[in-house]
């Protein structure tokens, strides 16, 4: 129930970033969604593409270094409350969030969003002892076409 | 055919019989060849003669190996002085061949030699590659630069003398390089350490497996290296290729100076060529064996540009205990530091290799690196620039900073100075077909 997350190292300079967003687009890859995490001096670019292997080879052949992580799709309702009442539920399990971000479609008519757990396979199966709607990767990259 | 004890011993050379002579004997040798090289010196060099005359030593006093230190030292700036050949003992008929430095900063530094100088630095380099447990029916790619530079060719004719198949690809193009190890079966390769560890990089983009060649042997010169990065070498190839250390100057002969041997501890220096001395830097007086200080070298045999008393500015120590290996001749400690390439930073001496051990320590292995220099509002600014390595990227924040910050601690603690310690993508720092350039200067901008 895991989906891999890809992420970059990236110096904070002007160029970086779309360097290695032209890298995935010279190899007609498309992102599902991203987000950057950023400090002073460096970002981390994580991504969720369809074809992680290929993408994190074409990437690390331009000279990227890259890690796949294990990251967990939730939805949650769409509408005010939706994603408060999930991360109570989530943290009532004692489950550690490191960071998260959403994914730029919906998925029926509700909202997508990708958590980064520690441990992704206990939360995985809390998650769903707790009845949250936890996305296969095989239902993500379907619904993205 | 290679004779049948080469194959067997694959280490003894004849040639090399003088890194066995007795003490007392390689003694006489050394005496014999320093009073001839002083009275050449004197004779044909008009800043030896100068000089000598000024301390008031005559070729004459010199009656003992210790009366060496009544001669006057040469240093680097000599040379350029008396450029291009103020410093030949030999007229431009009798010299068969000259080398240069590159000239970084004004002029270039001349060298020359006779045509048994030439055959002396091939016996010296034959005496390298037998201490690298080289013979002939090795395959040895010598990719030191072919020119004006004495690496290419003091290998070059040294794998010869020794019955090697040389490969005279010189430096750069590191595809090709990696061609030809392949293809060509090499079993040794000369270069610098840090195009050793650029040509590994790149043959793992290139998918070439380096563990499954012939390639046995990396003979390791022309800039300061580290024990971690012989253990680098070593890991990265799985133990296949041992990295020897071996040292040399133009200014001497070029490479064939000194070699490390099987032992892989100490560098044999081959004294019955080249005496060397350990000197307290500041103050120019002699230390005893043992003892950290500058290395300074005598040609003993050298007719075409005969040097007393050299000052490499490379920091070593000269230690007389017995070599597993058998050889008699004196050994100096890996030089990892040069009085040069110590930088001061807010009254602190920092040299490189420091950084290197503090970055080694957190690590486990060597990133790559660049020392960055620069002055802001008057004070001198330290950063250290530190490619993340696919071992230490994290999609954590939280990581990348913590590395970042033992990073900085273990550099404050071995340098007690407050370093700042930038993470940068792979493959941005600059990688080196020669000397690595560790130290970026921007203060004087």
């Amino acid at each position: 129930m895991k989906i891999h997350q890809l992420s970059l190292f990236l110096e904070n300079q002007p160029g970086h970033l779309s360097k290695a967003c032209r890298v995935l687009a010279d190899a007609e890859v498309n992102l599902l969604t991203m987000s950057v995490a950023d400090t002073q001096q460096f970002g981390i670019l994580r991504l969720i593409v369809k074809e992680w292997e290929k993408a994190r080879d074409v990437l690390q052949k331009a000279g990227f270094v890259v890690k796949v992580t294990e990251v967990v799709a939730l939805e949650a309702e769409d509408h005010p409350g939706g994603l408060a009442d999930m991360l109570d539920a989530i943290e009532a399990d004692g489950i550690n969030i490191e960071y998260m971000y959403a994914f730029t479609f919906r998925f029926g008519d509700k909202a997508v969003l990708v958590f980064r757990f520690d441990d992704p396979d206990t939360a995985v199966a809390a998650l769903q002892a707790r009845g949250l709607g936890v996305i296969s990767s095989v239902e993500l990259y379907s619904r993205s076409e | 055919m290679s004779p049948a004890w080469n194959d067997a011993a694959g280490e003894f050379e004849p040639i090399s019989a003088p890194d066995y002579l007795p003490p007392e004997q390689l003694g006489r040798v050394q005496l014999q060849r320093l009073q001839a090289t002083v009275r050449l010196a004197h004779e044909r060099v008009e800043l030896h003669r100068k000089r000598m005359d000024e301390k008031g030593v005559r070729p004459e006093d010199i009656r003992a190996m210790e009366d060496i230190a009544k001669l006057p030292f040469t240093i680097k700036t000599d040379l350029r002085d008396a450029y291009p050949f103020g410093l030949f003992a030999a007229d431009m008929g009798e010299v068969v061949r000259v080398h240069a430095s590159s000239g970084t900063t004004g002029k270039p530094t001349v060298v020359a030699y006779t045509q048994e100088d030439v055959d002396v630095w091939a016996s010296v380099m034959v005496r390298t590659f037998a201490c690298c447990g080289l013979h002939s029916g090795d395959i040895i790619q010598n990719a030191y630069g072919y020119g004006l530079f004495t690496g290419g060719l003091g290998a070059h004719y040294g794998a010869e003398a020794l019955g090697a198949t040389v490969i005279p690809i010189s430096g750069g193009n590191t595809d090709r390089q990696i061609m030809v190890m392949k293809d060509f079966g090499v079993t040794a390769i000369c270069c610098t350490p840090s195009y050793f560890l650029f040509i590994l990089e790149r043959a793992e983009e290139l998918g070439v497996d380096i563990t499954q060649l012939p390639l046995r042997a990396g003979v390791f010169g022309a800039e300061p290296w580290t024990e971690e990065m012989r253990r680098r070498v070593e890991a990265e190839t799985d133990g296949t290729v041992k990295a020897y250390d071996i040292y040399g100057l133009s200014e001497i002969i070029g490479p064939g100076v000194a070699s490390e041997c099987r032992a892989q501890d100490g560098l044999h220096i081959f004294e019955d060529h080249f005496y060397p001395e350990i000197i307290n830097p500041r103050t120019g007086e002699p230390l005893a064996d043992g003892e950290e200080g500058e290395l300074v070298l005598t040609t003993l045999s050298k007719k075409a540009m005969p040097m007393l008393r050299y000052r490499t500015r490379d920091i070593t120590s000269i230690y007389t205990e017995p070599c597993p290996c058998g050889r008699t001749v004196r050994r100096i400690r890996r030089i990892s530091r040069r009085t040069d390439d110590m930088f001061i930073i807010r009254g602190v001496n920092v040299f490189p290799s420091q950084v290197e051990a503090a970055l080694l320590a957190v690590e486990g292995t060597l990133p790559h690196y660049q020392i960055l220099l620069s002055r802001e509002k008057g004070l001198d600014q330290m950063q250290v620039q530190v490619e993340v390595t696919p071992e230490f990227f994290s999609d954590r924040v939280r990581e990348l900073e913590d590395l970042q910050a033992r990073l900085g601690h273990a550099l404050e603690n071995t340098l007690s100075l407050r370093v700042g310690v930038r993470l940068v993508e792979p493959h941005t720092i600059e990688r080196s077909m020669g000397k690595a350039k560790r130290v970026i200067d921007k203060r004087n901008d």
